[in-house]
């Protein structure tokens, strides 16, 4: 066996990859060239943007899409879409609300069904993903316009208008509004409670996909699916988990959007799904699977944050924000493909 | 051409079919494994090679006829219930995840872990020295077990995956045209290896186009034309000249000749 070690071995010389050549393969970096660029180009152009007071406000714009981002991107190194992802945020506060407000004196029960009925949502997506193998595209589209339906369409049976009714005399609120809608002062800087949340999510996102099994059986399921499957991997169950993982994003998304503004708009959440693919996006996910970051994802969500806010501080226009959205999103997708294409050069 | 051994094969199709809608892509297959042997399936494009040994693997479920596993009937419901009684595949199309670095590969879907309730993990330092081990035993010396698999060559691929399947303790290992890309260098590393896995007891099955390699390693010879099978000999029974000329169907290959030196 070891009289062909050279011949193979040989070869490898010119293979073997320096620091750089590895850094430049890292999902993330694309992003954080991006999130820098953005941050000096509006330090420049508004005083205001480096103050403490601008920090906490583009954190938590950030936030807010940064919760969706991680499970999105999991979702999507996975392989797969998720569409009613923007609509499911407010599934998830209007179940809690017109629970809590009809069935029961104490918001927390609301909160706990409203859990339930997003995870199954969630569960929903994936098992008709596995049984009619449609594309994600289809069942997700379906789930988005359903759930845009029932969202409107209950609120007004139940409440009569197009939004809930306030629970904020209800049992509960305050802990529940501590817990999803606080505001923390550190350091003279006003940090939301859904910083934290965010915070959290990226740590546990990179946690799953770097070291634990379920992390390697999602880069494989979104990589090459039938290879997956052919070691045995449960493809199905994954895809499931990972929709799963997204309807609690949407739930922990839904209550903070409740409890901040006590009543919730029907109409909400359409078009935020693919402000989270974006963001993941951004970040440094291949839209065909298999590659990407919880960390990029969360840098994805932080120059949206820092542009949408960014503008408002600069006193821009703020039509332009979709044009640099989109400027921002070609030049990551650019730089992704570039990478895969040297990852896969030899395939 | 049907023989009968003492000893009970490791896998033993007889008179096996499979029907994709209506297309008929086997008839009438029979083939045996035998631990510390090499059972060669030839054909050509079609013939049903690969169908047969997803039929092996778990991948397809058959329509007609007998597989046995260690005497036992069986019908395999899923790749993991093959990989679980020891039947480890190296598919022609669906090798490996190409953008995951190489150690992710060799462990995907059985991953060693440590730790307990929410902390259990991958044991990746594990993962990372077993890789580097176990492929530097295959001549194969990576600096790098990071790297995305998709950069190795061909057929440093199919080292990875026979590595993976003898390091899993496979009992049968079935390697779908291992040697179909790659160039003679490569495809003697291959083989070589292929007989190492032999030599450690495994029983084998080898699919390929060319007669050459198959009969360069093979105790059993499984002819396919279209679905049927043509031929079933041991080593013995058959020489290089009589396999390739029946491999290529022997009238056509004369005819063929005439049609190419009428032309000149
Ligand atoms: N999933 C499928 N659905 C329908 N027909 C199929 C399917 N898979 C294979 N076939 C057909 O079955 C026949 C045998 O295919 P198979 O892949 O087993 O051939 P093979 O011997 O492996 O060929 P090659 O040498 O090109 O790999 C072919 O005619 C093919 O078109
Ligand atoms: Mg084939």
């Amino acid at each position: 066996m070891s009289a062909t070690t050279s011949d193979v071995s040989d070869e490898r010389f010119l293979r073997s990859s320096s620091p750089l050549q590895r850094l430049l393969t890292r999902p993330e970096l694309g992003s954080l060239v991006g999130a820098i660029a953005v941050f000096c180009c509006f330090a420049l152009a508004a005083d205001s943007f480096l103050r403490a007071s601008s920090l906490g406000t583009v954190l938590y714009a950030s936030s807010t899409i940064g919760i969706m981002a991680v499970p999105v991107a999991l979702l999507m190194i996975g392989g797969e879409f998720d569409l009613s992802a923007g609509v499911l945020v407010t599934s998830s506060a209007l179940v809690s609300s017109m629970f809590s407000y009809r069935m029961t004196a104490n918001v927390w029960v609301g909160v706990g069904v409203s859990l339930l009925v997003t995870l199954a949502v969630g569960a929903f997506n994936g098992i008709m993903l596995a049984r009619t193998r449609l594309p994600s595209f289809i069942v997700t589209l379906g789930t988005f316009l359903m759930l845009t339906g029932m969202n409107l369409g209950f609120t007004k049976l139940i409440s009569g208008t197009v939004s809930t009714r306030t629970i904020a005399d209800m049992e509960g609120f305050t802990t529940a509004r501590a817990l999803f809608a606080s505001t923390l002062t550190v350091g003279g800087t006003h940090i939301k409670v859904t910083v934290l949340w965010w915070l959290a999510l990226v740590a546990l996102g990179s946690w799953i996909l770097l070291r634990t099994r379920a992390g390697n059986w999602i880069f494989a399921v979104g990589g090459n699916e039938q290879a997956a499957r052919a070691v045995g991997v449960p493809v199905a169950r994954t895809k499931t988990a990972l929709y799963m993982g997204v309807a609690l994003g949407a739930w922990i998304c839904g209550q903070h959007l409740l409890f901040s503004y006590d009543v919730v708009q029907s109409g909400e959440g359409v078009g935020n799904e693919l402000i989270y693919i974006i963001a993941a996006v951004i970040g440094g996910c291949l839209i065909t699977g298999g590659h990407g970051s919880a960390v990029g994802s969360a840098v994805g969500a932080l120059i949206f944050g820092m542009t949408s806010k960014g503008i408002v501080f600069a006193e821009w226009n703020p039509d332009w924000f979709t044009f640099f959205l989109g400027a921002m999103l070609l030049l990551a997708t650019l730089l992704n493909t570039w990478v895969r294409r040297r990852a896969e050069a030899s395939k | 051409m049907t023989r009968t051994d003492s000893r009970t094969a490791l896998v033993e199709l007889s008179g096996v079919s499979k029907h994709y809608g209506n297309v008929r892509a086997l008839e009438g297959v029979s083939l045996e494994v035998h631990a510390g042997e090499i059972t060669c399936v030839l054909g050509d494009n079609g013939a049903g090679k690969s169908t047969l040994i997803k039929i092996i693997s778990g991948l397809h479920r058959h329509d007609g006829g007998t597989l046995a596993l260690d005497g036992e009937e069986t019908r395999l419901a899923s790749p993991r219930e093959a990989l679980d009684r020891g039947i480890a595949t190296v598919h022609q199309d669906l090798a490996v995840v190409a953008l995951m670095p190489v150690w992710r590969n060799f462990f995907l879907g059985s991953e060693p872990r440590k730790g307990a309730g929410p902390f259990k993990r991958m044991d990746v330092d594990r993962m990372r020295r077993t890789t580097r081990a176990e492929l530097l035993r295959m001549g194969i010396d990576l600096r790098d077990v990071d790297q995305p698999i998709g950069t190795l060559s061909g057929g440093e691929r199919q080292c990875v995956a026979i590595a993976r399947a003898v390091h899993f303790g496979a009992k049968v290992l079935v390697l779908d045209e291992p040697t179909a890309a790659l160039g003679v260098k490569q495809s003697g590393v291959v083989l070589k290896y292929v007989t190492a896995a032999r030599d450690q007891g495994l029983g084998v099955v080898l699919i390929t186009h060319n007669p050459h390699h198959a009969y360069l390693v093979g105790d059993r010879f499984v002819l396919l034309k279209r679905g049927t099978m043509v031929g079933n000999h041991t080593r013995g029974e058959i020489t290089l000249d009589e396999l390739t000329s029946q491999m290529a169907g022997g009238d056509e290959l004369d005819d063929l000749r005439h049609e190419l030196q009428g032309d000149r």
